[in-house]
Formats: structure tokens, C-alpha cells, sequence
């Protein structure tokens, strides 16, 4: 059994081959990752080789290298970002100080916390997204999500890397536990609410790579900045493989939309039936689904007040988005910011201090990032001289966490009555109706080339390859 | 060759309709070239060095947009930033009319046949080096590297055109001491000038070529060597003041000078025994052909290395603008084939580069036909398209299915332009 090369087999740059110890801890889970990932993983594609990208260095010319390969046989990668020397800590309580390259006994129980955190969405979403393929609308887009499925895999081989190296006993047990539990699951069920969800469709899968991933972005980036230096180098690099799961999420819906104006504007017409005849989404189911997966994944950055939030921070395991950027004194003591709460059927702000407010904080600067997509979204649409425009609701609407989980509000931040909420929570949200009719739409297309009717083929192909390239090879 | 100093630049951009703004380039740019706002990521076509490291790491593609643009029409940072889609392509002969007069530019009938046809030579470039290429160190020295400077000695400056005549380029050698800045042929390394630009800014830095071979201009130093033509004035004739050229150029023996790189993946020798080399340039860009050259005759010289033809094309406004004509001469000629172009010898027809090739057809034919023979082009940007047209008609005219070998050489790197 141990006649495979571990560190030929997984191309890494934290000396594999020298460290015993974490060899072996990484052979004993390697079998059952693989045997995870044929139970769970992509449903019936074992012998299908797939034009993936692999990350083989952390240079620019070594990190994409493009060629067929079968999923099962990906090379995932343990990967850290190049180090800067001497790095200081650069926010809390330790600022000043030299970053750590162990974990400090006082915050070990916290830093695992937020490595097993992480890491538990990576396979999570593998589950969530494995019947995907059947449905897939082209071999390009099922390419697309094959890729980002290895890619979740070598996530969570990253966090397992940093449990193992670094947290003993307790961090093999962690790792186990990361392939034992299941999205979905009643008994065994992810951490995240968000992670539990069905993608049922590709307008979800869509909607949930560019709202979902990009939470992802944002909480990479905040543990970039961490005064722990292997999880602030490993997330580093994650952050250039997020990046194109989120192009896939916008490029999607902008496919989409593309389509849909398309056939609108053939038909002259923005009747919802009449344009769901014609076998293409309309542009209030494509609404409704954004409202539903931008509210549920800014619920996924925690409590808008949160003395974790404040300890994870002062003690320097988790910074804030772009921490290194801004020109504050990188403390917050005494500092405040708003938070949104509800008062005699009104939305008012209130000031808390800054430190405890540090989850809306990542929240307001992840809405900003995602709003600007919105508009981007919207600028198809007014390429296709059509007056209609996609908005991103308001921050109250539809919330489960928080202060605000509570209360009713609309998506353009008005409180509203229970009875107003039922009345209107179909104009808001999906419906079991919209995803039985989206559902309707996905039959499987995989000739090189083709495009299922409901979406616009992309403006390019991958690696420079053209959009009608055999990014499949079916076996 | 100061980069700032060339007229026509080709131009990166990003696609802002494709781009979703992942910040991945930014993060990537060894030379810091790519900033955003909250519309639109660009790159500053004054800090660009062509590396391309941020290429392969962008999702969407939207990174791979290049314009062929007069230096002084280049989109600005400001403008790019309210884009909402690219700007049309400007006409090929447009950007070509702005460069007449350089040495290379295309002669009358080529560039008919290139408005006819909008041939785009770009295309051929191959984005990998030959299978047998030696793995290259890039950006180990830049502001995205853990060292953003290395420090080198001036260890040598020779000037290799004749004094009195007006083409003054130099032979400089820098030494890097015991500090680690290992190289290949082709590789090209970045100069930081002292002192501040007219706004008060850091110069940045400006490429060059390395005309050494790996082991050193001296063979077992850790130095490299540089060509460097001093600009004094721009292609209209106007009086400009190169700033690297001529801060290299005046260097002493001794003088420290800050350096990134090295720079360059892809336009790497091949190293398999019989491997063929074909080198067309201009100029200044035979540096790269010095050093390949001369690290064949290193290997040929130790007994080491079997066989494998050199081809030299080499061009100039005349013999006296050459860098190191004489010591070319004194090749064996079973060693290099060397032909030269001049394009401004008095009482003569003026002759390109892709002319003196059109003469060799035969010969070029078989090596565009033999998988074992690499193809390297470096100088001005307006030989480029009359380089590539040149082989194209070659391999035409030999029978040979261009577009399909065309495409092939591209694949399998070996066909490698860099052209500025």
C-alpha cells in the first residue's frame, strides 16, 4: 500500500518528502479522501479525463497547468504562498510582534476552531454540487465545475495540511472528521447553514458561486492577514484558485441573462410565460434566486455583534479584509460602527464598538464586492436595450442570523408584517414552483460546442482554447 | 533598448466586459503594473514589461488583450479606468505608418500584403519554451519577490560601435558577486535608474536582454553582459534623453545599479544535441543571439555538443551600426550561417532582414519543416509581421500547409518573437 510516492504524487513546497511525521499522517488520510471523494464526489465521472488546471508551484508559470486528466487521479497539491522574511504582525493586540510559525498555546483552540470551519465547507460544496453533471448545459460548463470540484478537494487538503502539521491528535481527529460529515445530513450534517442547502440546478450552482464563493473570498482574505503564518500563506494561494469559481458564478448568470434578453428581445415580449415557453429563465426567477443566495450567504458571516469576532481580531488570528491596506491604527479599541437593529418597526443604526462589530464589517465590504457584480450583471442587459435591472437586496431582508434574524423585512429595507411577509415572500424568493420550472430546463448537453437553450455560450474558451475544444473526453 | 524610447509598444490590456475584477493580476505583477479602482482593473503600459506571469493565473481570460499602439497614443491608466468595453482595434498600417523610418520596417510590397490580409504574426508566438529547454528562474528580484532590488557591480563597459560615428552602443558587464541571480539565454533582466522622473515618482524599470550566456560573460562568474544602444534621440529625430540607456551607457567600472528579473519562460534554446537554432533580429535584439550563440560555441568548443545548425539573420541601417560585427566574422563558418541585412548602405537597395531570408528559401524551408529546429526573432516591433510573412511565403511556396505548421511550431515552442 505505501508504495505510492506521497511527494511525487502530491506536488507540494513544504518539504513533504522530509517530514515524516506529517507523511504519515497524510498517507493514512489520503486513502480515505479518495474513498470520500468516489462515495460523494462527481456523480458518474470516474472515467471521464477532464482538461483541468493543476497547480504544480506557486510561480505564475507553475500554478496552471493545463491537460486531460481523470479527477481521481488529480494531483492535489499542499501549496503555501512564498514568505516575506521577518514578517511582523500587523493588527490586535500582538501588533509589532514577529508572526508565529507555531500555533501559541493560548489560541490553539480558536485557530482550530477557524481551520475546521473553513476547511468543512471545502467538501461541502463538492456534496452539495455532485449531481450537476447530469444536467450539465455544455461540455465547457461541466468542465468548469469539475474544476472547481478538484479544486474544493485541494482546499481542504490545504486546511488538513495545517491541522496535521500543527495540531497533533486532536488535528488528525479534525481531519477525519472533515470527510465524515455530510452536507445536507440530518445526523451528521456541515457546520454552515449555507453548506446544507441543495444546488439543485445550474442557476443555483451559478448564483451560489459567485454569492457563496465569494464569502469565500472574503473570509480567505481576512485569514491571509493572520498573525499565524502558514494559515495566512496557505489562504493567500487558495485565493487565486477562489477566483475562478467566482468568474464561473458571474460568468454564468451573465450567460444567462445574455440568453434570456436575447429570446426577449426576439419576442418582443417581457411576459414571464411566454418567455418560459420559449425554454429560457425569466428575469424575476433569475431575481428571486439572487435574493434568496445573497441573503442566505451574508447570514454565513456570523453575528452582527460578536465577541468572538472581537477575540478572533485582538488576538491577530483573523484580520479584516485588506487589513495591510488600510490606515487606521489596526487596534479599533475605543473605535465604533454601525449596526443595523430593528425599533418600533423601523430599521435604525446603532453604534457598537468596532471590535465586536468585526463580522458586519467583513459583511458590508463583501455586499459592496457582490453589488458591483450586480451592476455588471446589469450591463447586459442594457447591451440588449432593455430597461429592466437586477438589485441585490437590502441587508435586513431575509436574515437568519443576527439581530435581524427576527423580523420581516422587504428586499428594499422596509419591516413588514408577518402577514405582508406571506403575502409577498413569493414575489421575493424562489419558489418550489421557479425551481421545478428551472429544473425543468436542465437536460444534460456535452457535445463539444453546444449550449443547452437557456444560456449564451461564453466569450471565450479556457487556456485560449476555443469554446467548441474537447475539454471532456468521455470514456 | 530603452523601452520608453520605441515608438510603437505593443500594449496589455484588460477586457473590462470579462474581467470580474478577482484582483488576481494585481497580486500577481512582479513589476506592480496593474492597479483598479472600484470599476475597472488596467495595466500602466509605462510599468508593463510584457513578463506575462499574469497570464495563466487569470480566470477569465479578460487579461489577454494586446493593442500594436504608437508609444504616444497609448491608452493612459486614467482613460482605461472608464472603460466600460476595449476600444476597437486601431488598423495595423496605421500603427506601421507611425514608425517609418525604423531601421526594419517592413519593405512596400510587405506591407500591402499585410493590409490585405490583416496577417497577424502575434498569433505564431509560442507561449512554451522547446521541450529541451533548461528550467528558467523568473522574478526572484521585484517588488512582488522577497528581495525587490539586487545589487550589481559594474564590472565592465566597452563601447562597440565606432566612436565618431553616431550609433553609440555599449558592452556592459554586471557582476552580482556571491548573491544568487542565475540565468538562461533569452532571459531578459530589469534596470532601475537612480533618482526620480519628472513627477517626483521612482523611474521604473527598463528590460534588457541578457547577451551572456548562463556561465557567465566570463565563463564561471556569476556576471552577466548587456547590449545597450545610447538613445539621444526618438525615431522623428527629435532630441529625447533615454534615461537607462544613457545611465548605463556613462557607468564606470565599479558603479552600483539596481536590478529585478530575471524575466522570461518561453524564448529559452533548445539543449537536445542536433537541435537547430534560426535567429532573425534587428539591432540591439541580437543580444539574445549573442548569448545563444555563444553558448553553443562554449559547448562546441568542450566537445560536448554534436552538431545542430546556427542560422544568423541580422539587420541594420549599415555595418558600422553593427555590435559586435567583428567578432562575429571570426565564426567558422560550419558553425554559423550568418547573413546580414543593410538597409541604408550608400549607392545600394535598401535590405531587410526578411529579404536576405526570401534569398535563403530553400534552406529556411527545410528548417521550417524540421521538428529539431527553432526559430527566434527579436528586435523592432516592425520586423516582426515582415519576418513572419517572410516564413509564412517560404513555407508556401515549398508546398508546406502554413497555417497548420504555423500553429504547430507555436505548440511545440519553436517560434519565439519578442519584439518591442
Amino acid at each position: 500500500m505505501s508504495a505510492i510516492n506521497y511527494s511525487e504524487k502530491i506536488p507540494n513546497n513544504v518539504n513533504l518528502s522530509e517530514d515524516r511525521t506529517l507523511k504519515r499522517a497524510l498517507e493514512q488520510w489520503q486513502p480515505n479522501f479518495v474513498n470520500w471523494w468516489d462515495e460523494i464526489g462527481p456523480v458518474d465521472s470516474t472515467d471521464s479525463e477532464v482538461y483541468l488546471r493543476t497547480a504544480t508551484s506557486v510561480d505564475p508559470q507553475g500554478w496552471a497547468q493545463f491537460g486531460h486528466v481523470k479527477m481521481r487521479d488529480y494531483r492535489w497539491g499542499i501549496f503555501l504562498n512564498p514568505t516575506t522574511e521577518n514578517r511582523k504582525i500587523h493588527f490586535g493586540d500582538h501588533k509589532g510582534e514577529d508572526a508565529w510559525n507555531d500555533v501559541p498555546g493560548e489560541y490553539r483552540a480558536n485557530l482550530r476552531r477557524i481551520i475546521v470551519t473553513q476547511g468543512d465547507t471545502e467538501p461541502a460544496s463538492v456534496e452539495q454540487q455532485r449531481h450537476l453533471g447530469l444536467t450539465a448545459p455544455s461540455m465547457y460548463d461541466l468542465r468548469n465545475l469539475y474544476q472547481i470540484n478538484v479544486e474544493e478537494g485541494r482546499h481542504l487538503w490545504a486546511m488538513v495540511y495545517l491541522l496535521h502539521k500543527h495540531f497533533g491528535r486532536d488535528g488528525r481527529e479534525e481531519g477525519e472528521a472533515l470527510l465524515e460529515r455530510r452536507s445536507g445530513d440530518e445526523n451528521n450534517p456541515r457546520i454552515l447553514g449555507a453548506f446544507n442547502e441543495a444546488t439543485p440546478d445550474w442557476l443555483a450552482f451559478f448564483m451560489f458561486t459567485y454569492f457563496t464563493d465569494r464569502d469565500g473570498k472574503f473570509q480567505l482574505c481576512a485569514l491571509a492577514e493572520s498573525a499565524f503564518e502558514p494559515l495566512a500563506r496557505t489562504t493567500k494561494f487558495m485565493l487565486t484558485e477562489e477566483a475562478h469559481h467566482m468568474f464561473v458564478g458571474e460568468s454564468g448568470v451573465s450567460r444567462v441573462l445574455a440568453r434570456t434578453c436575447q429570446v426577449m428581445n426576439e419576442l418582443k415580449t417581457d411576459d414571464v410565460t411566454k418567455i418560459r415557453a420559449a425554454g429560457v429563465i425569466d428575469l424575476p426567477t433569475i431575481q428571486r434566486y439572487l435574493n434568496f443566495h445573497f441573503s442566505v450567504t451574508i447570514d454565513l458571516f456570523g453575528a452582527d455583534e460578536s465577541s468572538n469576532a472581537a477575540t478572533f481580531y485582538s488576538s491577530g488570528l483573523k484580520g479584516r479584509y485588506e487589513e495591510g491596506k488600510r490606515t487606521d491604527d489596526h487596534q479599533l479599541r475605543g473605535q465604533t460602527y454601525p449596526v443595523l437593529e430593528a425599533r418600533d418597526g423601523q430599521l435604525v443604526e446603532k453604534q457598537v464598538p468596532m471590535l465586536n462589530a468585526l463580522n458586519e464589517v467583513l459583511r458590508d465590504d463583501y455586499i459592496k464586492d457582490s453589488i458591483a457584480g450586480v451592476e455588471r450583471w446589469n450591463k447586459v442587459l442594457e447591451k440588449n436595450g432593455l430597461p429592466h435591472r437586477l438589485k441585490a437586496p437590502h441587508k435586513a431582508f431575509h436574515r437568519q442570523i443576527g439581530a435581524l434574524s427576527g423580523i420581516k423585512v422587504s428586499p428594499d429595507g422596509r419591516v413588514v408584517s408577518d402577514a405582508e411577509w406571506n403575502a409577498m415572500k413569493n414575489e421575493w424568493l424562489a419558489t418550489d414552483a421557479d425551481r421545478a420550472f428551472v429544473a425543468s430546463l436542465m437536460g444534460r448537453v456535452v457535445d463539444a460546442g453546444k449550449f443547452a437553450n437557456w444560456i449564451a455560450p461564453p466569450a471565450m474558451g479556457i487556456n485560449r482554447n476555443p469554446v467548441d475544444f474537447d475539454y471532456i473526453r468521455f470514456n | 533598448m530603452d523601452q520608453s524610447d520605441i515608438i510603437v509598444i505593443k500594449q496589455h490590456l484588460i477586457d473590462p466586459e470579462i474581467c470580474i475584477r478577482c484582483n488576481t493580476c494585481e497580486a500577481t505583477c512582479p513589476v506592480g503594473a496593474i492597479t483598479h479602482d472600484s470599476r475597472n482593473y488596467v495595466v500602466d503600459a509605462d510599468k508593463c514589461n510584457l513578463c506575462m506571469a499574469c497570464v495563466p493565473p487569470c480566470p477569465t481570460g479578460s487579461i489577454d488583450n494586446w493593442r500594436n499602439m504608437p508609444r504616444s497614443k497609448a491608452y493612459g491608466v486614467d482613460e482605461q479606468l472608464t472603460w466600460d468595453t476595449l476600444p476597437a482595434e486601431i488598423a495595423i498600417e496605421e500603427s506601421v505608418n507611425a514608425s517609418v523610418g525604423i531601421a526594419a520596417a517592413p519593405s512596400p510590397t510587405v506591407a500591402a500584403a499585410v493590409d490585405e490580409t490583416a496577417f497577424n504574426s502575434a498569433q505564431y508566438n509560442a507561449a512554451l519554451p522547446p521541450w529541451s529547454a533548461a528550467h528558467a528562474y523568473s522574478n526572484l528580484y521585484g517588488p512582488k519577490s522577497r528581495e525587490s532590488t539586487i545589487t550589481a557591480t559594474v564590472a565592465g563597459n566597452v563601447r562597440v560601435t565606432e566612436v565618431g560615428k553616431q550609433y553609440d552602443t555599449h558592452h556592459i558587464v554586471l557582476d552580482f558577486g556571491s548573491l544568487p541571480f542565475p540565468v538562461l539565454e533569452g532571459q531578459s533582466i530589469g534596470i532601475v535608474p537612480p533618482g526620480l522622473d519628472a513627477n517626483g515618482r521612482a523611474h521604473h524599470a527598463r528590460q534588457y536582454s541578457i547577451a551572456s550566456p548562463r556561465n557567465g560573460e566570463r565563463p564561471g562568474y556569476n556576471n552577466v553582459s548587456l547590449t545597450v544602444k545610447r538613445v539621444l534621440e526618438d525615431h522623428d529625430g527629435k532630441p529625447v534623453h533615454g534615461v537607462a540607456s544613457n545611465y548605463l551607457c556613462d557607468a564606470k567600472v565599479g558603479d552600483k545599479v539596481e536590478i529585478i528579473g530575471p524575466f522570461g519562460t518561453t524564448f529559452l534554446m533548445p539543449n537536445h544535441p542536433r537541435s537547430h537554432i534560426v535567429m532573425i533580429c534587428t539591432g540591439t535584439g541580437s543580444a539574445p543571439m549573442r548569448a545563444m550563440t555563444e553558448w553553443r560555441r562554449r559547448l562546441r568548443q568542450s566537445g560536448k555538443f554534436e552538431g545542430g545548425k546556427l542560422m544568423l539573420f541580422f539587420g541594420a541601417r549599415s555595418q558600422e551600426e553593427l555590435p559586435y560585427f567583428g567578432p562575429l566574422s571570426s565564426l567558422p563558418k560550419d558553425f554559423i550561417d550568418i547573413n546580414f541585412a543593410f538597409s541604408r548602405t550608400p549607392n545600394q537597395p535598401k535590405r531587410y532582414v526578411q529579404d536576405a531570408m526570401r534569398e535563403r528559401a530553400a534552406d529556411i524551408a527545410k528548417l521550417i519543416a524540421d521538428p529539431n529546429a527553432y526559430f527566434y526573432v527579436c528586435g523592432l516591433k516592425a520586423m516582426e509581421e515582415g519576418v513572419v510573412l517572410a516564413m509564412a511565403d517560404i513555407a508556401k511556396a515549398a508546398g508546406l500547409d502554413w497555417h497548420a505548421m504555423g500553429s504547430d511550431m507555436k505548440k511545440q515552442g519553436r517560434l519565439h518573437l519578442e519584439t518591442y
